[in-house]
């Protein structure tokens, strides 16, 4: 699939790459942004499920006119999706996507 | 007393066809267009990765938007209210998993298809031979929920009644073939400009019938809720969620298998691969966010308006039944042109879908079983591109005999059990290869195969299929599970298997290479698919 596997010192060189502390950097960076943030909207989005099926009175309950609970949750749902999708968008172009660059650069000219 | 009108006779039928027609003859032109520079495989499977972010999300609004959104929601909303809202809510929450965990990473490591993701570590044989019966399973169910809306939509226009099977038929046949035609024809370029057309078409539709009836309530949401609840025989109960769901475990189940279920759609999935970049591949789902999000929240307006202006009772009588509540509103807004304009976006809708669905099913048969399990990877691209068109056909027969069979069947719940299907078999295989070193073949596989077993018995062994007065099989009841979506057992089992089989098959050789290889052009794009260069 690809032709930069050749071996040489240290292994391939994305097994050099993976080594490094720089690439250790990248992944780290991801994982501590995109896991808490999916545990985060799981849960908010579960806490809205089961408000709906064991809380229904609840989310009866008006607010103004005919304007009730459920309905400002469920558009509260929209509004955390927008905000965690341009938050996250923030945080790719600003702090992943350089470093991305640099190893690809890297790794691209050596091959 | 219009609405006694409305029960026999909607619109006009040369009207309906000739707006038809109309979509169907520029779409195929600009799919003609697009073909000419389809040369390569990847032209034919990714559109030579030449689509930018923005077109491509649009594209991927125009897939996910499908008659399932459009019909199937705003009809669930106006018969039984909020209820019909967690549809929405689950289908748009679930981009963030696509957006945050898979897009970017997918595109980065893949070609044309998930097995090729799935396979990359793996030993690739079996698990693309997995990865293509879980893809094929999914497109199938989700093929049969569009065909089943094309039914009820023909229903309702042209005017065929629910008694003339044969007559309903014929015209499924036809859409079919049109969509046959779109796949064989263009390819993925000429699919994905008919998914653009359409979703804008979809959007703006859309907007305009949203802002009528709220100008209808004087731009008072409230005010519409109220004539909503006058309308509605539930009265109160519309605003509150539990109409439609009595059983409180199956709509959590509901609700997860929506939220986990888009990242595991194929034909999802394999629209990242036709951007350049993963940077493209997020700016696409950042534009399909906002557009799905938006239209959405058109829906719950449009929804909660069909029940105030067309009423629920009315709904549920007219053909085509729930799935009316949308045409039946566009009529009682705009008379018989807004009603065969809305009603040819439609068609166009789930055309678009279909042909997306029936490309992704193609391609991965050609490029996974055919070019990689039976050829061991020793055939030629335009060999390969020749075996997906004919899988094309295929399908497109298959799609219509099922359409044919599903035919009145509520859409949007079809829709949800293809979610289930797809985040039971596709969603935990996804993740663990990854982000989980240790995953390995044996565990995939068991994830696969096992989230695809435990979900389909669950889902024949269920209301959906038998027992209660809303099933597909009617009088006979074999059901003992008692939850009509299967995704709160058969996802956590999934994921479950997929560790089992990886503690089973812990013998097997890690390919530390390969590993690295995968890990580092996931996160950085190295060594990734490039985008053809136009000569």
């Amino acid at each position: 699939m690809s032709t930069t596997g050749e071996r040489s010192a240290g292994g391939t060189i994305y097994q050099r790459v993976q080594a490094s502390p720089e690439f250790g950097d990248l992944r780290r960076r991801l994982r501590r942004f995109v896991f808490p943030m999916s545990a985060l909207f799981l849960v908010w989005y579960l806490v809205y499920v089961l408000l709906a099926s064991y809380a229904p009175d609840f989310m009866a309950t008006r607010l103004s006119g005919n304007f009730t609970v459920g309905l400002l949750i469920g558009l509260l749902q929209f509004v955390s999706t927008f905000l965690i999708t341009t938050l996250y968008v923030r945080f790719a172009d600003r702090t992943l996507d350089p470093a991305a660059e640099r190893i690809r650069r890297e790794i691209e000219g050596e091959a | 007393m219009q609405l006694a009108q409305t029960q026999g006779t909607v619109g006009s039928v040369g009207l309906n066809i000739g707006i038809f027609a109309a979509f169907v003859l520029l779409t195929l032109v600009v799919v003609y267009r697009a073909s000419r520079s389809n040369r390569t495989a990847s032209d034919y499977y990714a559109a030579g990765r030449s689509f930018s972010g923005s077109q491509n999300g649009i594209a991927i609004s125009g897939d996910y938007l499908s008659a399932a959104s459009f019909l199937g929601i705003a009809g669930a909303i106006a018969v039984y209210g909020y209820d019909g809202f967690l549809y929405s809510i689950g289908f748009l929450v679930a981009w963030l998993v696509a957006l945050l965990l898979v897009a970017e990473l997918l595109r980065n490591t893949g070609k044309f298809t998930m097995g090729d993701v799935l396979s990359f570590r793996m030993r690739q044989r079996p698990v693309r031979a997995a990865a293509a019966t879980s893809t094929l399973v999914v497109s199938f169910f989700y093929l049969i929920a569009q065909m089943a809306g094309a039914g009820g939509l023909i229903a309702l226009l042209l005017q065929i009644p629910n008694s003339n099977t044969l007559g309903q038929s014929i015209v499924i046949a036809v859409v079919g073939l049109v969509m046959i035609a779109y796949v064989l024809v263009g390819g993925m370029k000429g699919t994905t400009w008919v998914q653009i057309i359409k979703a804008a078409l979809l959007v703006v539709g859309a907007f305009v019938m949203t802002f009528w009836v709220l100008g209808k309530y004087g731009l008072n949401f409230s005010a519409l809720l109220g004539g909503a609840v006058e309308k509605s025989s539930k009265g109160e109960a519309l605003l509150a969620p539990g109409l439609q769901y009595k059983n409180k475990i199956d709509f959590i189940s509901l609700g997860i298998a929506l939220v986990l279920g888009t990242a595991g759609l194929p034909h999802i999935l394999m629209r990242f691969y036709t951007v350049p970049t993963a940077k493209e591949a997020r700016k696409s789902v950042v534009w399909a966010i906002w557009l799905i999000g938006i239209f959405y929240l058109f829906t719950l307006v449009l929804g909660y308006g069909a029940a105030a202006l067309v009423g629920p009772d009315v709904i549920t009588k007219a053909p085509g039944g729930v799935n009316s509540a949308a045409p039946l509103l566009a009529f009682q807004l705009g008379g018989e042109v807004l009603l065969g304009l809305i009603s040819a976006i439609a068609f166009a809708t789930i055309l678009a879908v279909v042909a997306g669905l029936t490309i992704t099913a193609s391609a991965s048969f050609a490029h996974d079983v055919y070019a990689n399990v039976i050829k061991k990877g020793e055939t030629t691209p335009g060999a390969e591109v020749r075996v997906a068109r004919r899988t094309a056909l295929l399908i497109g027969i298959v799609a219509i005999a099922g359409g044919i069979l599903a035919n009145g069947q509520n859409v949007a719940f079809l829709v949800a059990l293809a979610f289930a299907v797809a985040a039971s078999a596709n969603l935990p295989t996804i993740l663990y290869s990854l982000f989980w070193r240790r995953f390995n073949t044996m565990g995939a596989l068991w994830s696969i195969y096992g989230g695809l077993a435990v979900c389909l018995v669950l889902i024949v062994f269920s209301p959906a299929v038998s027992g209660s007065e809303t099933s597909m099989i009617k009088g006979v009841d074999f059901a003992w599970f008692p939850l009509s979506n299967p995704g709160i057992v058969s996802i956590p089992v999934s994921f479950l298997l997929g560790v089992i089989g990886t503690f089973v098959g812990r013998r097997e050789r890690f390919d530390s290479e390969k590993y690295a290889e995968m890990e580092v052009r996931s996160l950085t794009g190295a060594g990734s698919e490039k985008a053809a260069v136009d000569a």
